[in-house]
């Protein structure tokens, strides 16, 4: 399957956006070469902001363009963008409610050789819990483009996390992204997994692993990790005989953790769930080591099925 | 107006932000007597003669953006707003209180608030985006950020200075609120920043020093700084902690502190006699 880059339909997209919104303004620390966003540069010189190597002031930055009527996005990796100015984020964007755009790029273990320091495992669980915020993870750079328009429509602030590797494309063209809206990626019937950013990836190669062993396994992409909309998740799990869920993300308070808060005393069904445990990554050759080291290939969300499944 | 007599009337509108902080605290509730008192003569140039402000429309675009970086001090921004007639009287009674408007530090809820500050360090920042934001739009409107002194130990606040000098942001002016006092004592003793005024120079900005209660003075800064172009400008303001009430004034204990009914009554009437102090003055000029 053709794989994509994420952070060039980031960097495209805001050309796009900002040729048709003027209000649309560019924030980046020092990675616009990385996050992408340096396409915006080169055509919108004057509304693109190179605030240096500081998160902080470039969160509250945005807020104030934001307050003052633009539409500032802010990308550098996902650490520092949310993590090193987290209480920029909470104070001056999201009580207020301020409508920055934070984008949280070379997220999860993406950034592989670089190591814990800069391997985001937790940013979207974090973003999670401040109120007002809104928190995408797209799965593809189809999605990423259609969920940059929705990010715009939407008035108030959002935070999308993106992985620095290409990944293969399911989601189609045609169509609108609705945040909260989750979308079906392979039909089944035993067993549904709810992914969520490159997970969708390696859960849709696990349901042909599973498929081999006559196992009918349904994968749900669900970029939109919050609002998480309950609707959506009963519908998915109407007739499944257990729920599985995989993100490239702690287990602590991510997706998994998100959709059973949702399912409790709802549900009777056995649920488990694929993602990083509570440790911090590590350096690597390759994306690829560290998703098998880390438990998080088709092979470990395929037997992660069969144990809810409890089958052998 | 004559500037004598523009000065007499805002010094008599500082005396009054005062006592309207004062009767926000109240009697046995702790406030923030002393960073608020110390910037009554700021505030009264600042809305009361400097600033376009429009209460009617409090978002009009035209309007000039204050942005109370030391958040703490709500209540003199409070007092400016509710003599300007941004939100009514009986709301100075409620403020931090549950059903109340006010919040304990700036709040995008009340009108005439422009960002979410008290979290210290980042309202410098704020400004910086707003000050961008305007120029983008060729705006005229200038962006004005009170800073304290205690904060000037956060780090954002000097990346801010960076940024506001990279960027040339000459709609953009700075008070730094030098009462030499903050949370736990006097800012000397607690964490000792020497040369303020040089290490603003060596970030790149025009910096001018002034005394801070001198209506005078702060009007010429405000002037001053509009006709610097290419850099930000920082004004110093030399003030006294807790100034207008005798026995808080330079004293820790009333940076958040609580007035008995006695210290309350002592108080105001100290606020009541600068007041007659003044109107007999103004009948003699």
């Amino acid at each position: 399957m053709e794989k994509k880059s994420l952070r060039t339909a980031y960097g495209e997209s805001l050309v796009e956006l900002g040729q048709s919104d003027a209000n649309i303004v560019v924030l980046e620390a020092d990675l616009g070469k990385s996050t992408m966003s340096c396409l915006f540069k080169d055509v919108y010189p004057e509304r693109y902001f190179e605030m240096g190597i500081a998160e902080q002031s470039m969160a509250s930055t945005a807020a104030g363009l934001a307050l003052a009527g633009k539409i500032p996005f802010y990308s550098t990796f996902a650490v520092f963008a949310f993590g090193r100015a987290y209480d920029q984020i909470r104070c001056g964007i999201a009580i207020p409610g301020a409508n920055v755009k934070i984008c949280g790029s070379s997220c999860g273990f993406s950034d592989f050789g670089d190591g814990k320091t800069h391997q985001s495992i937790e940013d979207a669980n974090v973003m999670r819990m401040i109120p007002n915020m809104v928190v995408l993870n797209p799965c593809d750079a189809v999605e990423t483009r259609k969920m940059m328009r929705a990010m715009v429509a939407h008035q108030g602030p959002v935070y999308i996390r993106i992985n620095r590797n290409d990944l293969p494309v399911y989601t189609p063209e045609a169509g609108e992204y609705r945040i909260g809206k989750m979308s079906r990626i392979v039909a089944g019937d035993d067993v549904v997994i709810f992914a969520t950013g490159s997970m969708v990836w390696k859960s849709a190669e696990a349901a042909e692993l599973l498929k081999a062993e006559g196992i009918s396994a349904e994968v749900i992409n669900v970029s939109t990790l919050k609002p998480l909309e309950k609707s959506e998740i009963l519908t998915y799990i109407a007739g499944k005989k257990a729920i599985v869920t995989a993100e490239e993300a702690t287990k602590l308070g991510g997706l998994g953790s998100a959709i059973a808060e949702q399912l409790i005393g709802e549900v009777d069904l056995p649920f488990v769930r694929v993602g990083i445990e509570d440790e911090f990554g590590t350096s690597a050759h390759s994306y690829a080591e560290l998703l098998e080291t880390f438990g998080l290939t088709e092979r470990h969300i395929a037997a992660a099925v069969k144990t809810a499944l409890k089958v052998k | 107006m004559e500037n004598q007599a523009l000065i007499k009337q805002l010094q008599a509108t500082a005396v009054q932000l005062r006592c309207d902080v004062l009767e926000m605290i109240g009697v046995g509730k702790a406030g923030h007597w002393g960073g608020s008192a110390s910037l009554a003569e700021t505030m009264a140039v600042l809305y009361f003669h400097a600033m376009r402000v429009d209460r009617k429309n409090p978002k009009n675009p035209e309007r000039d953006r204050f942005l109370l970086s030391k958040g703490h001090a709500a209540l003199i921004q409070y007092a400016a707003l509710c003599e300007l007639g941004f939100f009514p009287r009986e709301e100075l009674q409620k403020v931090k209180s549950l059903h109340g408007l006010l919040q304990g530090h700036p709040d995008l809820t009340v009108p005439g608030i422009e960002a979410v500050t008290g979290s210290l360090g980042q309202g410098l920042s704020l400004g910086v985006g707003m000050a961008l934001a305007l120029r983008l739009d060729k705006s005229a409107s200038r962006v004005y950020v009170v800073m304290g002194d205690g904060e000037q130990s956060e780090g954002q606040l000097w990346e801010a200075a960076m940024a506001a000098v990279n960027f040339k942001l000459d709609n953009l002016t700075a008070f730094l609120d030098w009462n030499k006092i903050q949370a736990t004592g006097r800012t000397a003793d607690v964490f000792a920043i020497p040369a303020l005024d040089q290490k603003w120079k060596a970030f790149g900005w025009e910096v001018i020093s002034i005394d801070g209660h001198d209506i005078g003075h702060i009007l010429a800064a405000v002037d001053q700084a509009k006709a610097v172009k290419g850099k930000p400008t920082l004004v110093i303001l030399d003030t006294v902690k807790g100034k207008g009430v005798s026995f808080a004034e330079n004293t820790p204990a009333y940076h958040n502190g609580t007035f008995d009914e006695a210290k309350y009554a002592q108080a105001m009437a100290e606020l009541e006699a600068q007041k007659a102090a003044l109107e007999a003055e103004k009948e003699m000029i």
